[in-house]
């Protein structure tokens, strides 16, 4: 008699995994994710391929850093090179206002710091390059980048 | 009554995440930093009188040939020229002068700050062989930076606390002209 009630508690279907703490552990890492990543505001339209080297720093403070690139277009001829800045092509006459207005858009302590990153194709002329720093020269930025990859 | 079901948040937040994951880019940024002289140095076009010892001319053709003061050289020795012409150890008369200072943390030792590396790039010339120049450039001077912090501080540059790369950086300053 005893043995039957015991029988009866005991069930033999297998409670179902409680999920209830998964919503918070995908969260935990949607934060994190949301914390070290920064959102992707450019769409590089040039292709380049740059340098590389093993002498390189990383490039630490994001928010005070602004891009140029140069490279190849797809559908130009393969010895023509442009220039991108923010999300369309530019010439080097435009590289002053668009320095003047990345640095309006940086907060007061990023803006000592505004370090220009130039993303060029090894096979750019330098002339272009050396045009490139004389324009940031002239609108007073003057610590620039070149970008290169880890050998 | 029956509590609410939350069965889908884990659907919604991994929806999230994918975006999140798809719209960022983690991709640090490596590079070598550079720092451009002012404008007005540029303007006033102030000529500096350089004694010949003191300089090391850099040439770099439109094919990619590197001249050093008028003579061919391949970037792969271009480092330990430029270690030989900064340190300039034996105190070699066709090397840069070299003064004794004070520095801190150091005390009285030579300084290399008369030298200047003088870079004249023509503008046909590739991007990746200018790189590839400077690059050597930087990693000399690191090297010789390297072995003072080794020798006086027991450990690499980069390790150095900032008052010890300070001085460091006193003995060894970059002094490198461009065109």
């Amino acid at each position: 008699m005893k043995r039957g009630v015991f029988r009866r508690h005991h069930s033999r279907e297998l409670p179902g995994l409680n999920t209830a703490a998964l919503p918070d552990l995908i969260f935990t890492v949607l934060f994190f994710f949301m914390i070290v990543t920064h959102m992707r505001d450019v769409d590089p339209q040039v292709r380049y391929q740059v340098p590389q080297g093993t002498e390189l720093q990383k490039l630490n403070h994001k928010s005070s850093v602004s891009y140029i690139y140069i490279g190849r277009v797809t559908g130009a001829p393969v010895d023509s090179f442009y220039i991108q800045l923010n999300n369309k092509l530019a010439t080097v006459d435009d590289i002053k206002a668009y320095v003047e207005q990345e640095r309006s858009q940086m907060s007061s302590e990023d803006q000592p710091r505004m370090t220009v990153s130039i993303k060029a194709d090894r096979d750019v002329p330098y002339g272009i390059i050396s045009e490139v720093k004389q324009a940031l020269q002239q609108s007073f930025a003057l610590k620039i980048n070149y970008s290169a990859s880890k050998k | 009554m029956p509590g609410l079901n939350t069965t889908s948040t884990a659907d919604i937040s991994f929806m999230l995440l994918i975006f999140f994951l798809v719209t960022s880019s983690m991709d640090s940024d490596w590079g070598l930093p550079r720092q451009l002289p002012t404008p007005e140095d540029h303007t006033q076009e102030q000529e500096v009188v350089v004694k010949k010892r003191n300089a090391l001319c850099l040439t770099l053709g439109a094919n990619g040939a590197l001249l050093c003061n008028g003579e061919p050289l391949e970037v792969a020795d271009l480092t330990k020229r430029i270690e030989d012409f900064v340190a300039n150890v034996h105190n070699d008369p066709n090397l840069p002068e070299m003064s004794k200072r004070e520095v801190h943390l150091m005390g009285l030792c030579q300084v290399s700050d008369r030298h200047v590396i003088m870079i004249d790039v023509d503008s046909l010339a590739s991007y990746d062989a200018y790189f590839q120049m400077q690059h050597a450039i930087v990693l000399g001077y690191n090297n010789l930076r390297n072995q003072l912090a080794q020798s006086r501080f027991g450990r690499p540059f980069a390790k150095c606390n900032a008052e010890q790369r300070d001085a460091i950086n006193m003995v060894y300053p970059q002094r490198i002209s461009e065109k």
